[in-house]
């Protein structure tokens, strides 16, 4: 469970966020919408860990939230997720290959070729067993995200954060992706939490929808106040666990 | 059709690539045919016969005080001191400039340093160098190394700050610690720059190379062209020009179709 209590983020004297307050509990998919600018990428870097707030308390499970990136929290950006010079297999294996690697992050023998097994077996329930052997510049754009989901799943963490992940992709490249995404939650009740541009996508995929927006207004001083949540709606998306 | 738009076709990009060689050469042979008609004893412009005979001399003849065939003796020497100076700038500046590029600490203690070491000009410290090391071969080596580390470092660091910050933070939330990022994000994504920033300082190297071997040397490219200056043997110092641009234009070649081979990820496009 994630807890967001008084939450604010400002950059000087422009401020993002502002009396945020929110809980999220486990196996919930959030999905972030609003207009540009408005704080909803800059919560999800929060949560992430890639920002700090100015002021509030952020706690997952009753514990603080470590203020820099780490293996409880998968991410997926809407570009750069993988890595260039790492073959798809490569690029899966990683994660394994940090985590129990030691200080040079590489496996050798029979931890690799566990993880090689567990990496190919997650490139196949995303569709990409195929390309195992392929560079992620050789794949379009809908494969390299799978790709990087499969990546951030083989560490099975908590919780999925989603930067726009589909914002990039074709229509049609994106309703599969949205199958697959509904699959591996299902598959692994984590929770995931999505920015999105895409109010239908918001409410297909998610069981919740938040709207982020300005609630106060200076004429003289647009950058004086902050968004916060203005709506917090059901998605159709059925809840893994009764509410 | 306008200039910008017209593309020369495969065969005329060859020929429009040698023309202006043919030209230098042209305006060479008649102008050194010119003053050999007037002087046949002439050395500033001598001909091709005349080079091809000191080089002949020089690579195939042994030398009668040395004993040594004097054109592979000296490329031996000159490329030996290159390679070790261009390979630990390599290291360091791989080392240092990753280190700077990704660790802030290191960059703020490191970083007002390098800027200010790498506009020390290298040949006004040589003299220090030539004290501190000897006239042997390792003040040649660190003249290189420190000629073009400075370069390296700051390519580097620059490098890796621009490798997009979602690569770092998806690192990081696949557990990896600072040193796993380095090695096995950061650095591999390096060498093929670290390559490309070697094909671009291997022209300053060799100017530093040939300024060190021109000043306290007894054998190498360098010493030798300056040596033979005292009798004005353009026939002998002119091949070994072009020797010496043979072998920086097939190093530089190397490097790229190494970088190709063995980081094909940097080249899909």
């Amino acid at each position: 469970m994630i807890v967001v209590e008084g939450l604010w983020k400002s950059y000087g004297d422009r401020s993002v966020l502002e009396r945020l307050n929110l809980t999220i509990r486990e196996g919930e998919f959030v999905t972030l919408v609003g207009a540009s600018g408005c704080g909803k990428t800059t919560f999800l870097r929060i949560l992430l860990g890639d920002e700090r707030p100015t002021k509030g308390r952020l706690t997952l499970d009753g514990r603080p939230l470590r203020p820099e990136p780490g293996p409880d929290r998968g991410v997926v950006f809407q570009r750069y997720s993988v890595f260039p010079h790492l073959t798809v297999l490569q690029n899966a294996m990683l994660g394994l290959e940090f985590q129990s690697g030691g200080p040079l992050g590489r496996l050798r023998g029979r931890a690799w070729q566990e993880a090689r097994a567990r990496a190919s077996a997650l490139l196949a329930e995303v569709g990409l067993a195929h390309v195992a052997d392929a560079w992620p510049s050789a794949l379009s754009g809908g494969m390299q995200q799978r790709l990087a989901l499969a990546q951030a799943l083989v560490l099975e963490p908590r919780l999925l954060l989603l930067d726009e992940p589909f914002g990039a992709l074709d229509p049609g490249i994106r309703i599969d992706m949205h199958q697959l995404i509904s699959k591996l939650w299902h598959a692994t009740g984590m929770t995931v939490v999505m920015v999105t541009h895409d109010l239908g996508e918001a409410f297909k995929l998610g069981t919740r929808v938040l709207t982020f927006d300005k609630v106060r207004h200076d004429r003289q001083a647009p950058e004086r106040y902050g968004a916060t949540i203005t709506y917090d709606l059901r998605g159709r998306a059925r809840p893994l666990l009764p509410a | 059709m306008r200039l910008l738009n017209r593309r020369p076709g495969q065969q005329f990009s060859l020929i429009l690539a040698v023309l202006p060689f043919l030209l230098v050469g042209l305006v060479y042979l008649q102008a050194s045919n010119a003053r050999l008609e007037v002087n046949p004893n002439d050395k500033l412009l001598p001909s091709p016969s005349q080079m091809a005979e000191a080089m002949h001399r020089m690579a195939f003849e042994e030398d009668r005080r040395t004993g040594q065939y004097l054109l592979w003796a000296d490329t031996a020497a000159s490329l030996q001191r290159l390679a070790m100076g261009v390979g630990v700038a390599a290291l360091i500046g791989l080392g240092v400039g990753i280190t700077i590029g990704l660790v802030p600490i290191a960059s703020a203690t490191l970083g007002p340093f390098v800027a200010v070491v790498s506009m020390v000009p290298p040949l006004a410290v040589l003299p220090i160098l030539f004290i501190a090391f000897g006239l042997g071969e390792l003040a040649k080596v660190v003249l290189i190394a420190l000629g073009i580390t400075p370069f390296l470092i700051r390519d580097i660091a620059f490098r890796v700050g621009e490798l997009p910050r979602e690569l770092l933070v998806k690192a990081q939330t696949l557990g990896a610690s600072t040193l796993q990022i380095a090695l096995r994000v950061v650095l591999p994504q390096m060498l093929p720059r670290l390559l490309s920033g070697l094909r671009l300082a291997l022209g300053p190297a060799w100017l530093f190379l040939i300024a060190a071997e021109a000043i306290a040397s007894t054998e190498g490219l360098g010493y030798r062209i300056f040596l033979v200056r005292r009798f004005l043997a353009m026939d002998v110092i002119l091949p070994y020009v072009a020797w010496i641009t043979l072998l920086a234009f097939l190093m530089d070649t190397a490097l790229a179709a190494l970088s190709r081979r063995l980081y094909p990820w940097a080249y899909v496009r």
